[in-house]
């Protein structure tokens, strides 16, 4: 392989370089145990942990996934061993691949973030914080901090004044103008966004006429919120300067390639391991064969290449 | 889907792996039941009654998710596996209409299964099952027979038309029946024929079916301790590997303590967690 070969699936995200564009969502992949199991985790890009709170949670009770038209729904409530055993057992296991590691943090209040934030970005292969300030399935936190400018913010400052690794925030598409908490988060000096989280949404059961989620709602992923994705990532790319995690729906290469276009500098992978856990590696493989179909040398040079008609510029 | 890639832990005994099996029968065997073998390298891998196979409905995005199907038979020298299935949503309407020669994307085996123990002649052993609770228990029970365990079965169905395997477990041990509407053998539930014996006359109980039939088990069972009582649980899943927490079920420990139903189960011991 030539350097030039090596080189054009890297990605630089701020101050954080990437091999290549292709991680793993949080929530998806737990810790990276299991999927270790099926493929050798150095070839992925980066790993976004499961988000992780100051204490152990258990989550939302059973059933907890319900499938829906090309997507699925779930409520696992940030299910997670808490910040000492993330700091004790999952990330020193992590640290065996040469791969560097997005820790997703979440809160019931911005004390909670800062204290996780404090601790886990002293950890040496975590590469970058991601703020889960989107997850539709808490009561207290989660999607709270994230649908007002102002108290997104707030927190992303909070985060900021402590955290030792760059600090990217995952945005809900839960909201009626996501270009203003986009900006505001960037105001207050997040280093990337991550986009988006998953859709609120319910499914019932004809049989017993109740919701099938235990917890009635959960978050809509999968193929189905990719064109939601995609728009947002369009709009909110050109309103800011940092870069974007682009998520929602990716399956193939061919979707890697359209977030881009839309603004994207690097993806991420989330219900499509469920469907097969082989999909990261694949995608990495296909980007290449695809890039030689398109004529184009670096993946880099596709981000925001679809702005042209700028409809979307407010 | 990328032609050259391959998986580095292929053909390895228990880890599970992505293959395409073949169809080589797939046909009704009771009323919205059908029993279907599929045949590929693949199956050498799967080794362990109990455990389930994640099968791709269909190559589009919907159905997204795969489904959790239980191993009914395998024959690793045809290399062929037999799965039961109930047609009760789009997953498993759009496996109905698969014909001889058509393709499956099956990842799999997964989970843990029955234990056999050291289970030999000397030991009675009762094998309870209800409704597609059932397959799983006759790769079990043939298990066990070979080793020459004394296997006692009990079979609860719906009615008559929903019963299927009755005779494949015939030959295999002595075999009661139960339906709920009386149409064939016992009428009512498996718990009444169990209790024609004190629970302490088996070595080991195994039980797959619905959760209020495991339940009445957990009760009739509670205190023969002496008995290894192992229950296979079902549970919707995401992804069946043990990374999305979809499956999880309390254990008697603590309030956070958990267990996942596609990899530390489906098979528990009786108590290990909360029904």
């Amino acid at each position: 392989m030539t350097t030039s070969a090596k080189r054009r699936l890297e990605v630089q995200l701020g101050p954080v370089r990437l091999k290549n564009p292709v991680m793993p969502a949080s929530g998806c992949f737990g810790f990276g145990r299991e999927y270790s199991r099926f493929y050798a985790l150095d070839r992925l890009g980066a790993i976004a942990i499961k988000a992780t709170t100051k204490e152990p949670r258990f989550g939302n009770p059973t059933p907890r996934v319900a499938e829906t038209p090309a997507g699925m729904l779930n409520a696992i409530g940030l299910q997670n061993p808490g910040l000492e055993a993330v700091l004790e057992q999952e990330l020193p296991w992590l640290a065996q691949f040469d791969v560097p590691v997005i820790a997703n943090i979440a809160g019931s209040t911005v004390d909670d973030y800062v204290y996780v934030a404090e601790k886990i970005s002293t950890a040496p292969n975590v590469a970058a914080l991601e703020l889960n300030i989107s997850c539709p399935n808490v009561k207290c936190g989660g999607i709270a901090f994230g649908t007002d400018p102002h108290i997104a913010a707030q927190l992303t400052k909070a985060v900021k004044g402590v955290s030792q690794v760059p600090v990217f925030v995952k945005l809900s598409p839960n909201v009626s103008n996501i270009v203003a908490i986009a900006t505001a988060v960037e105001e207050a000096g997040a280093d990337g966004l991550s986009m988006i989280n998953t859709l609120l949404g319910m499914r019932i059961d004809l049989k017993t006429k109740q919701p099938i989620l235990a917890n009635g709602s959960g978050g809509l992923s999968g193929p189905a919120i990719k064109p939601v994705a995609i728009r947002m990532i369009y709009e909110v790319s050109q309103h800011v300067s940092i870069p974007i995690i682009g998520m929602g729906g990716i399956q193939s290469a061919e979707d890697v390639v359209e977030f881009f276009l839309a603004g994207a500098s690097a993806v991420a992978i989330g219900t499509a391991n469920f469907v097969d856990p082989y999909i990261c590696p694949k995608i990495i493989d296909e980007l290449q064969s695809l890039l030689d179909r398109m004529g184009v040398e670096y993946i880099h040079d596709l981000t925001g290449m679809g702005w042209k008609h700028g409809s979307a510029k407010a | 889907m990328s032609e050259t890639f391959t998986q580095p832990m292929m053909n390895r005994p228990g880890v599970p792996q992505v293959s395409l099996l073949t169809v080589t029968s797939n046909s009704p065997v009771a009323r919205q039941v059908y029993r279907m073998t599929l045949k590929g390298d693949g199956v050498q891998a799967m080794v362990e009654p109990g455990q389930f196979v994640h099968i791709k409905c269909g190559s589009s995005a919907s159905p997204l998710l795969r489904r959790p199907l239980s191993i009914c038979d395998v024959d690793r020298k045809k290399r062929e596996l037999t799965i039961i299935y109930r047609v009760e949503g789009e997953g498993t309407r759009y496996l109905s209409t698969l014909q001889s020669e058509d393709m499956v994307d099956v990842l799999g085996p997964l989970g843990n299964g029955f234990p056999l123990g050291n289970r030999d002649k000397a030991d009675r052993v009762l094998i309870v099952g209800g409704g597609v609770g059932v397959p799983p228990l006759y790769y079990l029970s043939k298990c066990l027979s070979k080793r020459g365990a004394r296997v006692t079965h009990i079979l609860g169905f719906n009615s008559q038309e929903d019963s299927f395997l009755t005779d494949d477990f015939h030959q295999l041990g002595e075999t009661y029946v139960t339906t709920m509407d009386g149409s064939l053998g016992h009428k009512g539930i498996v718990t009444d024929i169990m209790a024609h014996w004190p629970p302490e006359s088996w070595q080991a109980v195994y039980a797959c079916g619905p959760l209020p039939m495991l339940k009445a088990i957990e009760q009739h069972m509670a205190g023969a301790y002496q008995t290894e009582v192992y229950l296979s649980l079902e549970r919707r899943m995401g992804c069946g590997i043990g990374a999305c927490l979809a499956c999880v079920c309390h254990t008697p420990d603590s309030a956070i303590s958990y267990k996942k139903v596609c990899t530390d189960g489906p098979v528990f011991k009786l108590g290990e967690v909360i029904l």
